[in-house]
């Protein structure tokens, strides 16, 4: 099958960017998006041009190094997918499918399609962690974790830190990042002792890294390619406002 | 950040807390988020007592004066007279201001993320409504100021009787047979009580899971469907008076 | 073979002590010398990868108090590929009461290695074991839990005690993300540099020691040098080589086959281990290929059509006309055979027609049994994520009809030749992780990787390097005028330049895709002298090409993708070359390594411990003469060797 790529091209973080066309042809259904994106590159590449700049790593789902706004939807239109896993199958013939990088304040572009999301990281920094110097942990059997505490954090924790949920978000909101990562080190009790310093540093620096505020829209879990549900923001509301109130940290 | 510090295990530091962490919090999107919340949901509580208000209407003139005159007495001999009103109309003030307040500022913090462009940030002109979101949620702001412009529009005309397109009274009871003999002032009622329930729909869920209340994806849901029941719960109820009088049906 | 390499001095000592077993990794630390905490701040380490060794070195680097700069080419510490481990980490707990122990991990280990690892090493990580999973649940990794709050664990690739924690299908991703955060809390603190979107292009040695790094700022293209007094490596495995691998497609052998050219030992190269279960290839476009995890071979029978060419819908083919080829050659094990047996055991049935699917190349990983025994929904809680996964690349429901899997390249053995302090023969040069050859010998036991990137990150690492600093006081000032310094920069631009200037015909992908299929038909599944000489030839014609017609676009001063790949694939020639060589002089049949003239009467490996009993570590003399082996002799002291049975 054949298909019109509209894809935003731009030199660098200091130029400006345009949605430029190309076709490609002889796309199977069993490709997947980056796949196809590899076929353009190859073609750009023996004629000379410069290929398309895009992230991608791991290309099974994990990494969350992939991104896009296909269609103006990050990672595109399947729910539950990433980039890498999205297949050329749910596409149709002369498709005309505009590619572009993850727009927002806090994720400069760096060329095309590849943005800047250290911004995360550094809310990581800010508090996203467990103090646990190595060597200082008791037996691991030492702290009994009731199974849906359990289950409730490996839940927050799958987030692959993609930031699907900023390009969605309307307001450009973090909160759902930085929400899922509160209620995974929240819900366990070792993450108990600095719980609401934790929920004050993370919406501090998620803040002062420019993202918008959350108004429970819900856009960021629609696209979120592992499903971090909404309530995970509500998690850390809740944290925050009880932060306010303890004289102890 | 501290870089590194006498004792050479600076890394056994704690996340930075305490004062400074606690004081850029009360600014942080999440309080001006839950001040929201707290005055919105002091509105809607009033909401539904002027609700209740209103519906005595069918009781007859009577009784709806003398109810209006019992809000001007009630909690005597222990406030003055208009006391326990005037304390509703502070907090209700309050109320206003921080929730418009909170509003502008998010709004501002919203546009500055997204290169003033929000959900149409993208060159892409598909999907700019989102992929399941509400139409209420697009409605917040805008819906929010026309509400606002609203309330004043109503205080002037029921409240104060200074807008009086059928007439003056002091009698509300006949206030409200006079404006709401006029099809124009029954279809600006209409008009704004339909953005308030929008307003609402979005809103009343929203400020549950502001405060921390959405705790599940079942949750999520209730606090849903109680927020379509409150907006329109609202809505038909505050509807109710002005249609009956229009129809004809109180006089 | 002559003419290809020659034979130098065998390597005598590996710094391991001498003793009981159980008494090795304390005397080393005991004889360790310490560093006062207040130096520690004086001193620098770069640590070259995020992964699971390099972000746990870090950050327990960091800890400690020394100055640390991490470095790696993804836009976060936390993508690096640890995150894409599925099934879980072993760890001598005997938390099942199953018998299970640090001598029988240590025991499965070797045997599992096909006795061609070390025995201090393999001793040492068994040690450990347990207190990676302490240090891991105390950073809140949400392991499996049982109704009881304590932690779960299950039997993993054929092993018969229960000693695998894991975290649903995600263990890596939960295991990374610990360390990540780790890492990002000392950056906060300021004793880690974390570098993102940086790519290591030599190695920097001075007065034969390793002193620091070139790197290049993928964004802007700037080559920046990095000194300080030690390195480690822990870039990872090298399977990108073969093109379609599990791999991310990054992943590379850029750092380690640098140091390489610097002195560094190349270990047993050959080893690489082939995955059975993985997604097959769906055609030419394809970019990589997708594990799924072998915990499927706990509950899935593997079979295939008992006659050739048999092209029915597997749910029309009878059960008396299946072939469950795992058990009924196995019985004992049946589907839980080592990974090296599954895997050829498969290209077997597909060489002789049996295979299903498009080209053939698959056999069917069948859950009905499973479903029907426990249920969809504990099938679903079990491996969900992975069958999404399967899912959705191919568009079949694994609940319905069974998954088609085929071997796939997965995780290589061979790595940078490391004594017992995980130092490279270059002083000052640490290896850890899946970058260094240490622990798994010939073939990696399931679960066993996560184990040996923590070991090495958070407990075995910090405590050896803290020796060598503390004998190799800083020499001195040694800035970026000090001409190797000069001169290692120069290197790498001019290299860039050639890169740049050649303007040829060819993608590098294309060169890529051609190196991948010669390494995947002689140096794969198995191996012949015949072919793997052929291979030798053809890599160096196909090197030849790249060299005057491969096409990179673009400049050096921009962020260019199809400059990092053409670097990363000029240095997989000289490391392919190096395998087929090391697969060519290892004439017996040993782990994954499995030679055709090395083979029992009913087909199975034989190993050759009289021959072949060594570490086979490869010196680097130049691009114009051939490489010097030096043997590291195994003695086994606890062991028994034994040929491996599975019957």
């Amino acid at each position: 099958m054949k298909v019109t790529l509209r894809i935003w091209r731009q030199h660098d973080g200091a130029s400006l960017g345009r949605m430029i066309s190309y076709d490609v042809e002889g796309i199977s259904g069993d490709m997947s998006f980056l796949e196809m994106l590899d076929v353009l590159n190859e073609r750009l590449t023996v004629t000379g041009e410069e290929p398309v700049a895009f992230d991608h790593d791991c290309r099974e789902g994990i990494c969350g190094m992939c991104s896009l706004a296909i269609d103006g939807v990050a990672h595109g239109p399947e729910g539950l997918t990433t980039t890498c896993q999205l297949y050329m199958r749910h596409f149709s013939d002369g498709d005309i499918i505009d590619v572009e990088p993850w727009h927002a304040e806090s994720f400069p572009v760096v060329r095309d399609l590849i943005v800047d999301r250290s911004a995360l990281d550094r809310i990581i920094q800010a508090g996203g962690y467990i103090s646990a110097p190595t060597g200082a942990a008791p037996d691991a059997a030492a702290n009994l974790v009731p199974k849906k505490a359990a289950d409730r954090a490996f839940d927050a924790a799958t987030c692959i830190g993609c930031g699907a949920c900023v390009a969605a978000c309307p307001n450009g909101s973090a909160m759902l990042f930085t929400g899922a990562k509160a209620t995974h080190l929240g819900a366990l009790p070792q993450g108990q002792p600095e719980r609401n310093a934790r929920a004050l540093a993370l919406v501090n620096a998620h803040d002062a890294e420019g993202f918008g505020g959350c108004t429970q829209i819900g856009e960021c879990t629609a696209v979120c390619p592992v499903g971090i549900p909404l309530d995970m923001i509500s998690r850390l509301n809740a944290d925050v406002l009880s932060a306010l109130g303890d004289s102890g940290i | 950040m501290v870089h590194s510090s006498d004792n050479a295990y600076s890394g056994v530091m704690v996340i930075n807390k305490g004062v400074g962490a606690r004081t850029a919090a009360l600014r942080s999107s999440v309080v001006l988020h839950a001040g929201m919340a707290v005055s919105g949901l002091i509105m809607v509580l009033f909401l539904l007592a002027h609700m209740y208000g209103n519906l005595k209407i069918f009781e007859g003139r009577q009784a709806f004066d003398g109810y209006s005159a019992f809000l001007r007495v009630v909690g005597e001999p222990l406030l003055p007279r208009s006391g326990a009103l005037w304390i509703v109309r502070v907090v209700l003030l309050l109320s206003v201001f921080v929730h418009i307040y909170a509003a502008f500022t998010l709004w501002h913090r919203s546009r500055a993320a997204t290169r003033g462009k929000g959900a149409w940030r993208y060159e892409s002109a598909k999907n700019r409504r989102g992929v399941q979101r509400s139409y209420s949620s697009f409605t917040m702001r805008w819906g929010g100021i026309l509400i606002g412009l609203f309330v004043i529009y109503h205080i002037l005309n029921l409240t104060a009787d200074y807008i009086a397109p059928g007439g003056a009274s002091s009698s509300p009871y006949q206030r409200m047979i006079n404006s709401f003999s006029i099809w124009w002032v029954v279809l600006s009622y209409v008009v704004a009580l339909i953005a308030l329930g929008f307003h609402l729909r979005h809103g009343v869920w929203s400020a549950f899971a502001s405060l921390g209340a959405n705790t599940s994806v079942a949750r999520r849901r209730v606090l849903n469907g109680a927020a379509t029941v409150v907006a329109a719960l609202i809505v038909v109820g505050f509807l109710i008076p002005p249609l009956v009088i229009w129809v004809g049906w109180v006089r | 073979m002559t003419g290809l390499f020659t034979v130098g001095e065998s390597i005598r000592d590996t710094k391991s002590p001498e003793g009981p077993l159980q008494g090795r990794w304390e005397a080393r630390r005991f004889g360790a010398k310490l560093i006062n905490p207040a130096n520690r701040r004086k001193l620098s380490v770069i640590v070259v990868g995020t992964g699971l060794a390099g972000a746990s070195a870090a950050a327990t680097l960091g800890e400690a108090g020394y100055q640390v700069k991490s470095f790696c080419y993804q836009d976060s510490a936390r993508r690096a590929h640890s995150i894409a481990a599925q099934g879980g980490i072993n760890a001598a707990k005997d938390y099942r009461n199953d018998g299970d122990s640090v001598r029988r991990l240590f025991y499965d280990t070797v045997k599992g290695g096909d006795y061609r690892s070390r025995e201090s090493n393999v001793y040492r990580l068994a040690e450990v074991s347990s207190a990676i999973i302490d240090q891991c649940v105390a950073q809140g990794v949400p392991f499996a839990r049982d109704y009881g709050g304590l932690l779960d664990t299950r039997s993993f690739g054929g092993v018969q005690v229960s000693r695998t924690f894991y975290a649903r299908g995600q263990t890596g991703q939960q295991l990374l993300l610990g360390a990540y955060q780790a890492l990002e809390r000392q950056a906060a603190a300021g004793t880690v540099q974390v570098n993102t979107r940086h790519e290591m292009l030599d190695l920097i040695v001075i007065d034969g020691k390793a002193r620091g790094v070139v790197v290049r700022d993928m964004v802007t293209g700037t080559l920046e040098t990095h000194l300080a007094d030690a390195v480690v490596l822990a870039s990872g495995g090298y399977g990108n080589v073969y093109y379609l691998s599990t791999n991310a497609m990054g992943c590379n052998t850029t750092a380690i086959w640098r140091a390489h050219r610097r002195g560094a030992f190349f270990a047993n190269p050959c080893f690489t281990q082939i995955h059975p279960t993985c997604i097959p290839v769906s055609g030419d476009h394809q970019s990589k290929l997708t594990l799924m995890s072998e915990s499927l071979r706990n509950d899935g029978r593997i079979w295939v059509p008992a006659t050739a060419g048999d092209a029915r819908n597997p749910r029309d083919i009878p059960e008396a006309e299946r072939d469950y080829y795992l058990e009924r050659a196995y019985p004992a094990f049946g589907n839980l055979v080592p990974r090296d047996v599954a895997s050829r055991a498969a290209k077997n049935q597909c060489d002789a027609g049996r295979g299903v699917g498009p080209g053939g190349r698959g056999v069917y990983l069948d859950l009905t049994d499973a479903i029907a025994r426990l249920g969809r929904a504990s099938i679903e809680e079990k491996y969900g994520n992975l069958l999404d996964i399967y899912q959705k690349i191919t568009d079949e429901d694994p609940y319905q009809v069974p998954m088609r899997i085929y071997p796939a390249v997965h995780y290589t053995m061979g790595g940078l030749w490391v004594d017992y302090d995980l130092e490279s023969s270059i002083p000052g040069l640490f290896v850890i992780g899946e970058a260094n050859f240490s622990d798994h010998g010939a073939n990696r036991l399931g679960a066993s990787a996560l184990m040996q990137g923590l070991a090495d990150g958070y407990f075995i690492l910090p405590n050896t390097i803290g020796d060598y600093l503390a004998k190799n006081p800083s020499a001195g000032a040694v800035d970026e005028s000090h001409p190797d310094v000069v001169a290692a920069v120069d290197a790498v631009r001019e290299r860039i330049n050639m890169f740049l200037s050649i303007n040829g015909e060819r993608t590098v992908d294309s060169f890529h895709k051609e190196l991948g299929a010669i390494l995947w038909e002689y140096c794969g599944m198995e191996r012949n002298a015949e072919g793997l000489a052929h291979a030798v030839e053809l890599i160096r014609a196909l090197r030849e090409e790249f060299w005057t017609n491969v096409k990179v676009t673009g400049g050096n001063e921009e962020l260019n993708q199809t400059l990092e790949r053409a670097g990363r694939v000029a240095d997989f020639f000289g490391l392919a070359e190096l395998m087929c060589l090391d697969a060519l002089h290892r004439g017996e049949s040993c782990g994954s390594h499995f030679r055709t003239e090395s083979q029992t009467g009913d087909g199975e490996a034989l190993r050759d411990d009289d021959g072949f009993a060594y570490v086979a570590a490869w010196e680097f003399n130049g691009d114009d003469a051939p490489p010097r082996l030096h043997k590291e002799f195994l003695k086994y002291d606890f062991v028994e060797l034994t040929q491996r049975s599975y019957k």
